[in-house]
């Protein structure tokens, strides 16, 4: 450990507490890879955060000392957006749990970072409400992680994604100070700070505390399952629902590759011998539902088989092999790639035989799981690490298949975000001015990139002229407009 | 489409003057002007019809009119998405959408409004309580920055979380970052069938929580106590509609029909509008103030409007009044337009949250604070 991070450490533990701040190398490895298991870094030194406090103590200690920091939170990640700076601090926002209120009168709740996405469903859930956002992670994944990186899930094609779920949060800007953006009420005056900063990857900051929208249970829910001979029928279908005005809370699509995945890991029962299984479901009031799941079933016509879930315990049989399906891959191949892109969702089939044509021409296996309402792919990419060569095909057909989200107008991250894994590809999909005005907003907050640098943009901006906390130079301030700094 | 100097305007080439208005017909014309003015200061605008809200400008030595950046570029019907141009009117987008049975779930409080417009003040009417607002339908962005760099943000596709959301960030900006000249748009599809049950309610309290206990799922919640009226939208199937209308009427002992109030601002031109934001339990209390509230029960944003001949003194009482009263609530009251002899008397925007942050921001994208300076929160 350098003479810095020694000072750095020693500073922490005044200010949170040595039981907080680890530096033993080998409670460090702890930490040095989320959920994107294949890059590994060890941090320099590790802070538990337990309060707001803390968390703003740390970041001003890194700020003083120009020392990157990184935010963790419970390490579910996808795409290394919390994998350690080997000379950084790694700030682990985990035991931050507390759910502060939960207020169904005014359909909000108030947890700390730490909190597990499925722990507000189910601190709402007596109350008649529930938290929408639902990424298959969300038994383990917390709130902090959801607002860094804008998590979807499944039902996002009706309710939106976390972005439109956060109404109000704490933050701990780059420079130490914490802020508040939005609140319990909604269009707070001023620039939506925190619709830039939700999904911003923690990149702007870290958060310390979310205030979130919750959303009235429904009344009803159905949901079927329909096997199809292949995934173009599957992809018709889909097409028909949507085309007949129909807005599903979610419709899931697996091909055949992903379903014996799915089988070898959870036995979910899935028809035999579809090409593709669809998975439809329908929520809110009972006779909207009804109404609607009747067309939905006219519109499944092709299916060779359609069941509808008699009770909740089938619908989380059908819900089993579609959530278990990353994991589940693991049954049939030794090591995958958990890809996440986006198309329109009408170029569905023809994307899928492309990704069918790049995968036969790699001798790659690719199984297909899909939020299908919404076009965004997690195509699976088979190989076996401990064949020569076997990785680098893998790793190329990946990259392809961003390559046709690109081509077909869609986006290589639907979810997962672009974290350390993707900065690279962010110029194919935006120009270097697009990224140069993007950087503008990181300036804004971050002028030294100090917070969880490296990610996102695959080169920095050079922030130019750094105004200071208190210091300003802008003509309006000079014409007595601003009073503020 | 009828080009600029058709339209009335001079076009970039020609070397606008000073204090001249000019209608670039493309980002890229924009894009020459911005950096062709660079020691000018800049106004934008669309149809005009929110000229008046926000800060009074000094006269900018050049308008941009965004009205000859206009037409649908692509509307993927089966991908519920349009991308439009933002100087497109509202209601020729949605009159081109509703042709395929789609909408943009986006009322037009103030008729006459562009696409630009409407989300560079992001207005919202009733339905923002199914839909949510702008922020929520907005998947992608062109800007012309001040330097005159053209950008783009997301995308053309729903899901999408590469790379930040300067979507969200200029929505509701005032102009004061950049110029929108072209905007992506997630769409809905039109509802079979809509109804609105209203009633006249001794007890707002009770009707709202009794609205949100029912599983009516409404597009709108609407309330105005001048008139004592509540309306609440559903929308859906015609079987759905039937049922959820029915159970309604029960809850509020009305009848059916639209008040003739509804997703209309309560001000007069020339008047004072203010809007005021509470916590959903905050409302009914906010409802028995003195000041006249309309609006959005079903999300908390309310709407106050004083006529122009209100004495300015009793009018900042007002605003102090309705200040005080959001801020218990967990919200704010800003001023949205007022006369100016209001506007010396009041603050318009009163306690910002994040302020010195906004004020970076606005320092990174207007370095010169060339672009609508002191239009916006803190004078930015």
């Amino acid at each position: 450990m350098g003479a810095g991070i020694d000072a750095l450490a020693g500073r922490l533990r005044d200010a949170v507490g040595a039981d907080r701040v680890l530096t033993d190398r080998q409670e460090l490895r702890t930490y040095e890879c989320d959920g994107l298991a294949h890059y590994k870094v060890i941090p320099a030194l590790v802070v538990l955060a337990g309060s707001a406090a803390d968390v703003a103590a740390t970041v001003q200690a890194c700020a003083d000392a120009r020392v990157p920091f990184v935010a963790r939170g419970s390490g579910t990640g996808l795409s290394g957006g919390a994998l350690p700076h080997a000379e950084g601090v790694l700030i682990v926002t985990s035991q931050m749990r507390r759910i502060v209120e939960v207020a169904p009168e005014d359909e909000r709740a108030v947890v700390e970072p730490g909190v597990i996405n499925l722990q507000v469903t189910k601190a709402a859930t007596p109350h008649g409400y529930y938290y929408a956002p639902d990424p298959s992670s969300q038994q383990i994944c917390s709130i902090g992680g959801n607002v860094a990186e804008n998590s979807g899930g499944a039902h996002c094609l009706k309710y939106g994604f976390t972005t439109n779920h956060v109404v109000g949060a704490q933050i701990v800007a780059p420079d130490g100070e914490l802020v508040r953006l939005g609140g319990r009420a909604p269009d707070a005056p001023g620039y939506d700070l925190l619709g830039a900063f939700v999904g911003s990857e923690g990149t702007l900051g870290i958060t310390t505390e979310v205030t979130l929208r919750l959303v009235r249970l429904p009344e009803s829910v159905r949901t079927l399952l329909a096997a199809f001979a292949s995934t173009d029928q599957a992809g018709a279908a889909t097409s028909a629902i949507i085309a007949a005005g129909v807005v599903p809370a979610a419709v899931e699509m697996m091909d055949a590759l992903a379903i014996e995945a799915a089988e070898a890991a959870v036995s979910c029962g899935y028809p035999q011998g579809a090409g593709a299984v669809l998975i439809v479901e329908l929520d809110g009031p009972a006779a909207e539902v009804a109404a609607q799941f009747a067309q939905v079933l006219s519109l499944c016509a092709e299916a060779f088989e359609i069941r509808v879930a008699a009770d909740d315990a089938e619908r989380a049989l059908f819900w089993k092999g579609r959530k278990s399906a990353f994991a589940a891959v693991g049954r049939i191949s030794p090591d995958y790639i958990v890809q996440d892109g986006v198309i329109p969702r009408t170029a569905l089939p023809e994307v899928l035989h492309r990704i069918g044509e790049v995968s036969r021409a790699h001798g790659v296996r690719v199984a297909n799981v899909f939020h299908a309402g919404d076009g965004n792919l997690h195509p699976l990419v088979l190989f076996d690490a401990g064949v020569a060569g076997e990785a680098e095909r893998a790793e190329a057909v990946s990259g392809a298949i961003l390559d046709l989200c690109i081509e077909y107008g869609g986006s290589i991250t639907g979810e997962h975000g672009v974290g350390m894994d993707k900065a690279k590809y962010m110029p194919r999909m935006f120009t270097d001015d697009d990224l140069d005005t993007m950087q503008l907003v990181r300036c804004a907050f971050d002028p030294h990139a100090l917070s969880n640098p490296g990610k996102v943009f695959p080169t920095p901006r050079l922030c130019g002229e750094v105004p200071g906390r208190h210091r300003g130079t802008h003509p309006a301030q000079e014409a007595g407009l601003a009073e503020i700094f | 489409m009828a080009s600029p100097a058709e339209r009335g305007f001079s076009t970039p080439s020609e070397g606008p003057g000073v204090g001249c208005s000019t209608a670039p017909a493309s980002a890229e014309e924009a894009a020459e002007l911005f950096q062709a003015v660079t020691d000018r200061t800049v106004a934008i605008r669309g149809a005009g019809t929110k000229q008046d809200w926000g800060g009074r400008l000094e006269p900018p030595g050049l308008t941009v009119d965004t009205r000859a950046l206009t037409g649908v570029v692509e509307h993927a019907a089966g991908d519920l998405i349009v991308v439009v141009r933002a100087g497109t009117p509202m209601a020729e987008l949605q009159q081109q959408l509703a042709a395929k049975g789609q909408q943009l779930a986006l009322d037009e409080p103030v008729e006459g409004a562009t696409v630009g417009g409407t989300v560079a003040a992001n207005i919202s009417g009733p339905r923002r309580m199914l839909y949510g607002t702008a922020r929520d339908l907005v998947i992608g962005m062109t800007i012309v920055r001040a330097d005159g760099k053209v950008a783009q943000s997301g995308g053309k596709v729903v899901k999408n979380v590469a790379g930040y959301d300067l979507g969200k960030l200029f929505t509701g900006s005032y102009g004061t970052l950049g110029l929108i000249t072209q905007l992506a748009f997630r769409l809905h599809p039109l509802p079979e069938s809509g109804a609105v049950v209203r009633s006249r309610v001794a007890d707002f309290a009770a009707v709202l929580a009794g609205i949100r206990g029912a599983q009516v799922v409404p597009s709108a919640v609407e309330v105005d106590s001048a008139s004592g009226e509540i309306a609440v939208l559903v929308e859906g199937t015609a079987a759905g509609v039937r049922a959820r209308a029915a159970t309604l009427a029960k809850i509020l002992g009305g009848d059916a029909g639209r008040p003739d109030w509804w997703g209309r601002y309560p001000w007069e031109p020339g008047g004072t509008g203010i809007k005021v934001t509470a916590a959903l339990s905050r409302v009914p209390g906010l409802l028995s103030g003195r000041v006249k509230l309309r609006g959005s029960a079903g999300t908390g944003v309310l709407y106050a409007g004083l006529s122009a001949d209100t004495p300015p003194e009793e009018v900042a009482r007002c605003v102090d009044e309705l200040r005080t009263a959001a801020r218990d609530a967990g919200g704010h009251a800003i001023v949205l337009t007022a006369p100016d002899e209001v506007r010396e008397r009041v603050d318009l925007w009163g306690p910002v949250d994040g302020l010195a942050l906004m004020w970076r921001v606005k320092q990174q994208f207007d370095p010169a604070a060339r672009l609508a300076s002191g239009r916006f929160v803190g004078g930015i």
